[in-house]
């Protein structure tokens, strides 16, 4: 059906001066005249635009929440700053039908002197609400925030979180049919990005399309069931989210090497499960993990460490062949080494980066870095969240029972 | 031009959240709070008088409190036109999170600074109808019907050229300080301390200035009871006109370009 579809972008592509144009009257107006004068520029202006986007087309129906992700620079903001309306693209149409509201930065447009409550005003009304539907919704937006003590208070006062808390929950009050929400879930504590997650889920099931941008790939993962992957301002991937995380850490793996020592680098390597290579794995399986190290030179002994890391950096653990019992290799120009780690991979479901060091252990020095070498992602089945799964298993005896308490008063 | 207007309309809370926004910020920051809306007029209308005191010293006539008067009015007009540029001017590229980060219609800005000032104006047109009404300065003539009209015409004025400078000051970042240095030498070619009968012959090249008929009129209607020069007036209708449509027509063909220039 032609009506269900809210959003439509079709051919988009967007054309950005790099750098500095006529910033002054002072530079524009000799250049006007340098112009008239037959001095053309056009060669030196071609060389210096770029094409954020490139010929991107997809379509949201009503009720969808979609992905999309990207690394830095990919043109995600870009092609969120053409549906809002807020640039236009060079070539290419978006049509919108429905009411749009974005959260491409919290609490844009707050103002640092005025209050809590003046700034939910100015800032409703920015994104589009009007008094009287502020005036209805005062209550629930301030309980959301859990800032009902501080609403009378300037918000320069503020930290940043609450900052943000307020910021967030204007925003998810203003019942959009199409919302934007761009990397807002990166500030704020644990307890608020989660109720944020859930807040987005209920706009959801309210019959909003949600389009979401962000590098937390476990919260895509959760939230939206189809996504597209930006690249160079254009769409490497389209498709169910899975396919299209999978197609995004295939590429990222490819970057971030640096060679440290002269002679010594990180050939190869490749994660695999029963012998298939993978990026995507379930919860639990048994993955191998094979390292592949050359040498073009005399090199120093060293030993091979693999640290896994969470999506938020954090170092889940790390391992090496010297605390396995394998004593410090040397090799000559020319010869190679390669070795296996077995792990079970007992992680909660998300993404984890998998990096690679060459360490002489005696003398605590790095040798060759690669990170990350490889990145995946794992599903888990079970009800486990965190980092870690240790595949817990529930045994209840019994019926609910009551306990009577003797003491009246701790009863309430 | 249609559509801006019914976007303006549609976002009519949003407009008055900015003006709010405006005049609250500048009242708490400062101390004096509303003495702000008098102080600027104040001081012009005060060295008008001077001026005008010096030049009466000079012919040997005395200085009439109608003439006081006039200065008074045309100080406070001028305080407002001159205030709505520079305030509207500065107004886009005064909010750049706004510009780039969420779409709303950009005339906004600095149609609010207008209104931001107009409530000062307003604040200080207050305080001198109680002194005219109880010095008994001023005609209380029918006249004093023109005096909307004029004041409108003045606003449209104030309005197209906020709309062109505002858009002009976001791509071209010296056009800020020009604004400032023409507002600052206008007033010398604006009847503001004098009036253009005193030029004679020059008169009509003075009147040329849009402003110059709706100050000269406002002074005439308030201050004297006679009505003002209706061809002039007109003339000062029909610029302003023109650079409210211009206006509006090239700041929505230059919007698209507004966040990638900021």
């Amino acid at each position: 059906m032609a009506t269900d579809i809210v959003l439509r972008v079709e051919n988009v592509s967007k054309r950005f001066a790099r750098g500095e144009m006529h910033d002054s009257l002072r530079d524009f107006i000799p250049s006007v005249f340098a112009k008239i004068a037959g001095r053309s520029r056009a060669s030196a202006t071609a060389k210096n635009e770029f094409w954020a986007l490139r010929d991107v087309s997809f379509e949201l129906n009503r009720g969808e929440a979609f992905g999309i992700i990207g690394a830095n620079g990919a043109g995600k903001s870009t092609i969120l700053k053409l549906i809002t309306g807020i640039m236009r693209p060079t070539t290419g149409t978006i049509e919108v039908n429905g009411r749009l509201s974005a959260l491409i930065e919290v609490g844009a447009g707050f103002h640092p002197d005025l209050t809590g409550r003046e700034n939910i005003y100015l800032n409703g009304t920015i994104l589009g609400m009007t008094r009287a539907e502020i005036d209805r919704k005062f209550d629930a937006i301030v309980e959301f925030s859990g800032l009902a003590d501080f609403i009378d208070t300037p918000v320069k006062r503020y930290s940043t979180g609450m900052y943000a808390r307020l910021g967030f929950s204007v925003a998810a009050h203003v019942d959009p049919d199409i919302l934007i929400v761009d990397e807002v879930l990166s500030v704020g504590d644990i307890v608020f990005q989660n109720r944020c997650i859930e807040k987005m889920n209920s706009i959801i099931r309210g019959g909003a399309t949600v389009i979401f941008v962000s590098h937390n790939l476990r919260a895509i993962a959760e939230l939206c069931p189809r996504s597209i992957l930006l690249e160079h301002g254009q769409i490497a991937s389209a498709g169910p989210s899975q396919e299209v995380l999978k197609a995004y850490l295939e590429s990222s793996s490819a970057q971030g090497r640096r060679s440290l020592s002269s002679h010594l680098f990180i050939a190869s390597t490749k994660i695999r499960s029963a012998h298939l290579e993978n990026v995507a794995f379930d919860s639990g399986e048994k993955i191998w993990l094979d390292v592949g190290v050359e040498c073009t030179g005399e090199s120093e002994p060293f030993s091979v460490v693999l640290f896994v890391n969470d999506d938020r950096q954090y170092q889940v653990f790390h391992t090496s062949t010297e605390y396995l019992g394998y004593p410090a290799v040397s090799l000559k120009a020319g010869e190679r080494f390669s070795c296996t780690f077995e792990l079970d991979l007992n992680l909660a479901g998300g993404t984890f980066y998998f990096g690679v060091l060459l360490y002489r252990f005696n003398v605590e020095k790095t040798l060759d870095r690669l990170f990350p070498a490889v990145t995946i992602f794992v599903n888990t089945l079970a009800e486990v969240r965190g980092v870690l799964n240790p595949h817990p298993k529930i045994t209840a005896f019994g019926s609910p029972v009551e306990i009577e308490s003797t003491n009246e008063a701790t009863k309430r | 031009m249609r559509g801006a207007l019914e976007e303006l309309v549609d976002r009519r809370d949003l407009l008055y959240m900015i003006a709010w926004r405006e005049i609250k910020i500048r009242y708490k920051q400062s101390v004096m709070g509303f003495m702000w809306a008098i102080l600027l007029p104040a001081v012009i209308v005060t060295a008008g008088i001077v001026v005008r005191y010096g030049m009466s010293a000079m012919s040997g006539k005395q200085l009439s409190g109608q003439e006081i008067a006039g200065i008074t009015v045309k100080g406070l007009v001028w305080a407002f036109f001159a205030g709505s540029l520079r305030f509207s001017s500065t107004s886009l590229i005064g909010n750049p999170n706004l510009v780039t980060k969420i779409y709303m219609p950009r005339e906004i800005f600095p149609v609010a600074a207008i209104l931001s000032q107009l409530l000062d104006f307003g604040v200080a047109a207050g305080l001198v109808f109680v002194v005219f009404l109880v010095t008994r300065l001023g005609a209380g003539s029918w006249q004093l019907l023109w005096v909307p009209l004029l004041l409108a015409i003045v606003i449209a004025l104030a309005t197209g050229w906020a709309l062109l400078l505002s858009a002009a000051c976001l791509f071209f970042r010296d056009v800020k300080y020009l604004v400032e240095v023409v507002i600052t030498f206008a007033i010398f070619i604006t009847p503001v301390f004098y009036n253009v009968e005193m030029f004679q012959k020059w008169a009509n090249l003075l009147m040329l200035n849009p402003l110059a008929p709706l100050i000269e009129g406002l002074e005439k209607c308030i201050v004297y009871g006679s009505a003002p020069n209706l061809p002039w007036v007109a003339y000062s209708a029909a610029v302003a006109l023109a650079s409210l449509l211009a206006g509006f027509y090239f700041f929505k063909k230059w919007e698209p370009g507004f966040a990638e220039s900021i």
